[in-house]
């Protein structure tokens, strides 16, 4: 399952950051970070809850770059 | 500007004056750091904090702790202004940077401003205002003159002139009365239009474009992945590489060589390192570029569905057609008229009455060629001969109209026709009147479109054709295509694209262009599929990588120009950013460049590559 999610980041290098950080959550397929667009497309996994899973994207997102916000 | 650039721009004026005049004060000693800790404060107090809170998280080589490390460091080298420089100059860079994209983001959003608003429907007699996404399929919505034509339907009262320069680039407008398809994003012009809805809005034109352009940058290329994966590298690279710099050479100085140390020195060009260290010119420039690239074929009417797609695109070498649809027009026109005896036009009007019975394309195209309108009432004793034609009597005077087979049958002698195309043979009164020729007719932009083709650096256009070999070699003949397979059903076109893709080195690229109605597998097939004429048909824009709005073949040649600009652009971003950050790096190391030096290559570099990556916006003189 896939789905869009708006983020605020400042700058490109912080996006492709989150893009990483977001790929490397469990429960998370593939991520791609649009910054131009800011948007986040995650894929998930199959059978995981994406609500779950955005909660532990957003704070490995926070760790790597505290000035990010995705709005779930 | 928004609120948080609008902060940062009076921080930035505060940082700049006190810095000044504060260097200007002849005051000395502790006074002076404590003065210029205050300019580095307000300038800098975010980046420090990150910079912690970098530390904590474990991610420790950002540009937050670049400057950090590199201000705290020039400040306890004794360089205050440098350091409250460093820090000054980082954050105007960054400013710039978020100013251009936010603006840059929001153009090209306003290109594609294309969203409708609302949707009209009446009720009780008075217009009201819906969220289109509300209106369900078979609903009668009202466009106004001056309104945008908010979900694809059919035309159920009113006729108008539509502009659809914001979906084909192109500003020909479009007629339309009852019953005509008209597709959402359209600009009604004229008259009042009452129109019934066939698909929600989600499923409309106007959504579809839209979310592919939205979603198009998230395709990344190759050269977006190189950039990431560079910047994953070289910023810890440089870090070690100023580290190294900062204890190395001194160590190596005071224990072989047995010279001074020089601390100071050495520390001060790994801080001038790490002010270069940031990726940042490159990891937004590039995405940048691309966004622009695509954004700036949106408007000229091509959509390309992905920044892997424009670099396909760009390194295209060899190009494929589809004929019919593609080349032509698809639709039968009468060419000619030969060997008759009476007047062209009498001879088309008969033609046209005798026809007037059939929904056949080629009665529709004598009826076009007649142009007046059909008084049924003169004919009389229509006789369709299936396979052969059709015999009537128009104003009692018997008419045959059909192929050969009709002329033996009928006992008539007829003449031959050498021209390559469907012949209707006409026999008045019993005796042969001539044949008129009807054909499928070239656009007019095709030759000129292979020409512009060849002008770019196309090596190779092949025609790929279902048509008679005869047909397909006199079309590539007029159009100057080098290679053309003619009589290929829809199966062979896929194993002769496999073929070409045999031939082609592994740098060139195919592509192939049609009209998306029944060559979707040969569109996949291909490198890169181009589907043209795609307004309205949803299956030519699944299926595609490229897709042209309108059916102008000369759309073609723009699509891969505007690439190559694109591309162009990226590549010189990626060379220059590298090439001025690697001499910088190599002049700090020898002591050569100062810290200034290092901001300019740093905040200076960003916004020229910025800049430069703005012109792929620019495409319409292509």
């Amino acid at each position: 399952m896939k789905k869009t999610y708006k983020i605020d980041v400042d700058c490109a290098n912080c996006a492709n950051k989150m893009e990483e950080a977001a790929k490397n959550t469990a429960g998370v397929k593939d991520a791609v970070v649009n910054f131009m667009t800011l948007k986040m497309t995650v894929e998930f996994e199959e059978g995981k809850e994406p609500k779950e899973v955005m909660q532990e994207v957003l704070k490995n997102c926070k760790k790597v770059e505290d000035d990010c916000e995705i709005f779930l | 500007m928004n609120k948080k650039q609008k902060k940062v721009f009076v921080r930035i004026i505060i940082t700049a004056v006190l810095m000044i005049v504060f260097s200007q004060l002849p005051i000395e000693g502790w006074l002076r750091l404590a003065l210029f800790l205050i300019p580095y404060l307000v300038i800098g107090y975010d980046i420090l904090k990150k910079a912690f809170k970098g530390i904590l998280n474990r991610q420790v080589f950002d540009e937050n702790f670049l400057m950090a490390v590199a201000t705290i460091g020039a400040i306890v080298l004794g360089s205050y202004t440098e350091g409250v420089a460093v820090m000054l100059f980082y954050q105007i860079g960054e400013l710039f940077q978020s100013y251009a994209v936010g603006k840059s983001r929001r153009n090209i959003s306003e290109l594609m401003d294309i969203r409708p608003d609302y949707a009209n429907i009446e009720r009780d007699g008075k217009l009201e205002k819906v969220d289109p996404d509300e209106v369900e399929i078979g609903t009668i919505i009202v466009v106004q003159p001056g309104e945008k034509v908010p979900i694809d339907g059919i035309v159920a009262e009113g006729s108008t002139t539509l502009n659809t320069s914001a979906l084909t680039g192109e500003s020909l407008p479009r007629e339309v009365t009852v019953g005509d398809e008209v597709v959402s994003g359209c600009i009604n012009m004229t008259g009042v239009l009452k129109i019934e809805t066939t698909k929600e809005f989600g499923e409309s034109t106007v959504s579809k474009i839209l979310d592919l352009v939205e979603n198009s940058s998230s395709k990344k290329s190759k050269s977006e992945n190189f950039i990431s994966k560079f910047a994953r590298y070289y910023t810890p690279a440089v870090c070690y590489g100023a580290l190294a710099l900062a204890v190395l050479p001194p160590v190596v100085r005071m224990l072989i060589l047995g010279l001074t140390p020089e601390w100071g020195d050495w520390i001060y060009r790994a801080l001038t390192f790490l002010v270069i260290s940031c990726p940042c010119a490159l990891v937004i420039s590039i995405p940048l570029s691309f966004f622009a690239g695509i954004g700036g074929a949106s408007r000229e009417g091509v959509l390309v569905k992905g920044s892997n797609y424009l670099e396909t695109l760009a390194q295209t070498k060899y190009v494929v057609f589809d004929k019919t649809g593609t080349m032509t027009q698809g639709v039968f026109e009468v060419s000619g008229v030969h060997h008759n005896k009476m007047e062209e036009e009498k001879l088309l009007e008969y033609a046209a009455l005798a026809e007037s019975a059939s929904s056949h394309p080629i009665s529709k195209s004598l009826q076009r060629a007649y142009g007046k309108a059909i008084d049924r009432s003169r004919v009389t004793d229509v006789e369709e001969i299936s396979g052969n034609g059709v015999t009537a009597k128009v104003d009692g005077v018997p008419v045959a109209a059909g192929n050969a087979k009709l002329m033996e049958r009928l006992g008539i002698d007829y003449q031959e026709c050498h021209h390559v195309g469907t012949i209707v043979h006409m026999a008045v009164n019993g005796e042969y009147a001539g044949h008129i020729l009807i054909s499928d007719i070239l656009k007019p932009n095709a030759k000129a479109a292979i020409q512009s083709l060849k002008h770019a650096g196309i090596t190779k256009t092949v025609m790929l054709t279902g048509d008679a070999k005869n047909v397909a070699e006199q079309v590539a003949k007029e159009l100057d295509i080098s290679e053309v397979y003619s009589e290929l059903l829809p199966a062979d076109k896929v194993t002769k694209v496999e073929e070409l893709l045999q031939q082609k080195g592994e740098k060139e690229k195919l592509a192939f262009v049609g009209d998306g109605i029944n060559d979707a597998p040969v569109l996949s097939r291909a490198d890169i599929g181009i589907a043209m004429g795609a307004l309205g048909s949803d299956a030519a824009i699944e299926a595609a990588d490229v897709v042209l709005m309108d059916d102008d073949p000369l759309k073609i040649a723009k699509a891969i120009k505007i690439s190559r600009k694109c591309l162009r652009i990226v590549y010189e971003n990626i060379y220059f950013a590298i090439g001025i950050k690697v001499l910088c790096l190599i002049l700090g190391a020898l002591g050569i460049a100062n810290m200034w030096l290092a901001i300019f290559a740093d905040v200076g570099v960003m916004v020229l590559a910025v800049l430069n990556a703005i012109r792929a916006l620019f495409v319409k003189k292509l």
